[in-house]
């Protein structure tokens, strides 16, 4: 079994040694405690009723001891603590700096060059990745444990923190503060890339200037890109969501009892405030896309839907 | 009390006289505690059951009984009562109230009256938090902001059922200071006192002065909610750090008004089983009163990775080692005593005994969490779960099982099956050592708390946590039965089972309902055990 997740940034293993020390600190102690309560209980467990026992009410040299010894131990464990965790706060000059948006709930990564992701974190190996990061709503916290990282994002405030990838690969990205109903599904990746790679995926596919595209493709490409599929289907199945085959021009029956038929201003509200008009049958999961999607990225999503007769 | 005619009722067992209405209106100090530990009780049993059911959602990943907004509702209810109906109020209102007065050789405490009252606020505040349950709150008992204002669930009138409670606790200490202060008998010196009567000096300290805090912060946030005032919500303008430093500026010290009664009933049992006097009296009644004024420093030592300063950050690390010293220097000596003893494992003893084994591995786990470089990794992670129910469970639940067992002939005057009780210690040591041991790991591992579903690689150790809830759930239930038998089948209670020299056993059991014939003349300390010459 794995007591720790695998080790892929400059921090982890620094985070680990400490983690590593402190455990063995405590284990002795512990071991000590419980061998001597165990023993203390067997040896001198009460044999007869009216056993005679020594009237002993303390000792200072073993209070002393025992107030020292652990006292020097903790001061040198927070000092440890302390010395990494500077590090783990000084991000070095030359880091490429991402900006991270938390949201209910769903994690945005807009990059330096322009681009953006939704729930997938693109870094290069070996290069130290700064993160700014602000939350649009409640508060949520970016938690990478193969980096040993987390920070809460905070709505008024930017956050920050850093860390160096070690190793190519995906990794997986929690939130760690409780922000209400889609939480534990507030899962996102980072995904590492050799930096040649990570070049290429840098300059490759620039973002289609969005105007160029026709509307309804346009809403199939986000359809995909925006996780849109995680939870609805587009042939008809139920998965987290409603499925999207036929939706358009049909009666939908909402949570509150009432009937609304599906034209372009319910999936827009869908879209932006999905607690607003809930579906029957279906939990409030779905994340609001305002300010993550622009007008026109949402009409490209209508005509779409309207073409999944 | 003063004004009671003593001759007319004296010797009349507290117990005696029947009916509801004589128990609603009664202001004996052991009545309000008896009805308060019943209270509590049901409330530790509702809570308990939620608990059971959540953690039956997380047998297997994907949905399992309940979706995730339910799952949310069960762990948000499960927390609230747990912390603000069972625990908070728990060992000192209901041991507290029996045995101060008793163990300091008084009739009642200090306002019998005010006492009542107390526990009518209790049952006010609770009705509202039943209420709050039409709909209820998804918050986490934390409240956090801005959540908490956003939250369509009915967050206000939990809020204020916490509120009326905080009231009811803030009388409960008062009323206990100035008892221990005014009405000790003659001879009983503060170096005299039972230790138990240290622990609730020191615990009614604390909820007289950090339970306004508390009230005032959910009270702002009730104005938030109902009158859209920015004091918390970004959005408005508000800071959703600064609720964090209110909320856990009350909400740790509460930490030590649940902790610290639970040891000085560990200092209680310990010396009677063991047949010896408490090693190191003085050092073990000063850290009682060390622990609660340094836990008044350590508060935000729960938002290292809130966005608060580095700055900040390092001084609260620091405090945090600070109050980790009496609490060591207290598991020294409770060790200590049993040298050379003569140790009589009943279950009052199995369960002090117990308090010390995971109370210990409570209290390493938190050093962990103090320092900041794990604590990056391992906040607001199962690990965090763990802990704290290693500290709430194996501390002050197995201090108040102790304190049951412990003192339920003297409360009840008659004594329940021993082996069964035995049989159910087993099975709540072993379930609560299987439930959350694993957590520990799946926290080292990296997986977030209050999570309703996870990835799959969490799966055997979230199976292993919930088979371990299930056994504790068995133990419980055992105990209870037997406690409850007890009440029916038991014994007659003699007045001094255990052999103890303190006072509560030197009246009969149960005690009249003016607790001393006379008030007693104090010549030693409580814990004169074993052969001086030796
Ligand atoms: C985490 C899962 C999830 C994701 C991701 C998600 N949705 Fe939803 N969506 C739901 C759920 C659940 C409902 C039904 C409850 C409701 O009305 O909010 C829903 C409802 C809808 C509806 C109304 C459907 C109806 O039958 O009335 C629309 C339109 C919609 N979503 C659009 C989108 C778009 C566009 C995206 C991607 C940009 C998206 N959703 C992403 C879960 C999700
Ligand atoms: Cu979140
Ligand atoms: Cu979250």
């Amino acid at each position: 079994m794995n007591w720790v997740p695998e080790v892929a940034s400059n921090l982890a293993s620094k985070v680990d040694a400490v983690l590593w020390f402190i455990t063995v600190v405590s284990l002795v102690f512990f071991i000590i405690i419980s061998f001597v309560l165990v023993y203390f209980a067997i040896r001198y467990r009460r044999r007869q009723e009216n056993e005679e026992t020594p009237y002993i009410t303390g000792s200072h040299v073993l209070e002393t001891i025992w107030t020292i010894i652990p006292s020097f131990l903790l001061i040198v464990i927070f000092a440890y603590g302390f010395v990494v965790y500077k590090d783990m706060r000084t991000p070095p000059q030359d880091s490429l700096e991402i900006t991270v948006t938390g949201k209910q709930w769903l994690w945005l990564f807009a990059y330096n060059t322009g681009k953006t992701t939704l729930n997938e974190l693109y870094v290069p190996e070996g290069r130290p990745i700064k993160l700014v990061m602000k939350s649009d709503d409640v508060l949520h916290s970016f938690y990478v444990p193969a980096f040993r990282v987390k920070q809460d994002l905070v709505g008024g405030m930017y956050t920050d923190l850093w860390f160096t990838p070690t190793k190519a690969g995906t990794y997986e990205l929690f939130c760690a503060e409780y922000c209400g109903t889609g939480h534990s599904a507030m899962l996102g990746k980072v995904i590492v890339m050799s930096p040649q790679e990570y070049e290429k995926w840098e300059k490759g596919e620039e973002e289609k200037a969005v105007s160029s595209l026709p509307p309804a493709e346009l809403g199939k490409k986000l359809y995909t890109e925006r996780g849109c599929n995680a939870c609805h289907s587009i042939d008809g199945s139920t998965l987290v969501g409603p499925t999207w085959k036929g939706l358009y021009g049909h009666d939908v029956d909402l949570q509150d009892g009432t009937k609304v038929t599906v034209n372009e201003n319910y999936i827009r509200e869908s879209i932006l405030e999905p607690q607003a008009q809930l579906v029957k049958g279906y939990t409030p999961t779905m994340p609001s896309f305002k300010g993550v999607l622009s007008d026109d990225e949402i009409s490209g999503i209508i005509a779409y839907i309207k073409t999944l007769k | 009390m003063a004004n009671h005619t003593i001759a007319e009722t004296i010797s009349i067992p507290y117990l005696e006289e029947r009916g509801l209405l004589s128990w609603l209106t009664s202001t004996d100090h052991k009545r309000i505690s008896i009805m308060y530990l019943l209270s509590i009780s049901t409330f530790f049993i509702l809570a308990g059951i939620s608990a059971l059911l959540f953690r039956l959602e997380l047998l297997t990943p994907g949905k399992t009984i309940v979706d995730p907004h339910t799952y949310n509702v069960l762990f948000t209810f499960h927390g609230a009562v747990m912390v603000f109906l069972f625990i908070v109020p728990g060992l000192a209102a209901s041991f507290g109230n029996f045995l101060i007065p008793l163990m300091i050789g008084a009739r009642d405490v200090a306002f019998p009256r005010l006492n009542l009252g107390s526990y009518y606020l209790y049952v006010i505040g609770a009705i509202i938090v039943l209420v709050s349950l039409s709909k209820p709150a998804d918050t986490g008992w934390t409240f956090y902001t801005p959540y908490s204002i956003k939250s369509g669930t009915d967050v206000i009138l939990l809020t204020l059922g916490i509120f009326v409670l905080g009231f009811s606790s803030i009388l409960t200490g008062l009323n206990f200071i100035v008892t221990i202060h005014k009405l000790r008998a003659p001879g009983m010196t503060w170096h005299r006192l039972p230790l138990f009567i240290w622990a609730s000096y020191a615990t009614a300290i604390l909820q007289l002065l950090a339970t306004p805090v508390i009230g005032i912060t959910l009270l702002l946030l009730v104005a938030e909610r109902a009158f859209g005032i920015g004091f918390f919500d970004p959005a408005k303008g508000g800071d959703p750090v600064l609720f964090q430093h209110f909320f856990w500026f009350y909400s740790h010290p509460a930490v030590y008004i649940m902790i610290i009664p639970a040891m000085g009933v560990i200092s209680e049992v310990i010396p009677v089983f063991a047949r010896k006097p408490i090693f190191g009296y003085k050092a073990i009644a000063y850290s009682s009163l060390a622990i609660a004024l340094i836990s008044f420093l350590v508060w935000a030592h729960h938002m290292f990775v809130s966005g608060m300063s580095d700055m900040a950050a390092t001084i609260f690390s620091f405090l945090t080692f600070l109050v980790a010293i009496p609490t060591a220097i207290k598991v020294f000596n409770w060790t200590a005593t049993l040298y050379k003893g003569s140790i009589d494992l009943k279950s009052p003893m199995l369960y002090a005994l117990s308090f010390i084994f995971l109370f210990t591995i409570g209290g390493l786990t938190g050093v962990f969490l103090g320092a900041l470089a794990v604590d990056v990794h391992l906040h607001d992670t199962y690990f965090v779960v763990a802990h704290m129910h290693y500290v709430m469970i194996g501390g002050t639940v197995m201090g108040f099982l102790a304190a049951l067992h412990f003192w339920y002939p003297k409360m009840t005057g008659k004594m329940f099956n021993e082996k069964v009780a035995k049989i159910a210690w087993a099975f709540v040591f072993i379930g609560f050592n299987v439930t959350f041991f694993p957590q520990f790991i799946l926290g080292t591992q990296g997986m977030p708390r209050r999570y309703a579903d996870y990835p799959p690689q969490f799966h055997s150790l979230n199976e292993l946590s919930t088979i371990g809830s299930w056994i504790l759930g068995i133990g419980m239930f055992v105990m209870a039965i037997n406690l409850i038998r007890g009440l029916f089948n038991g014994e007659k209670a003699p007045q001094n089972p255990y052999n103890s020299l303190s006072l509560e056993w030197q009246v009969p059991s149960p005690p009249p309902h003016e607790n001393f014939e006379e008030i007693p003349n104090v010549t030693d300390w409580t814990y004169g055990y074993g052969k001086k010459s030796a």
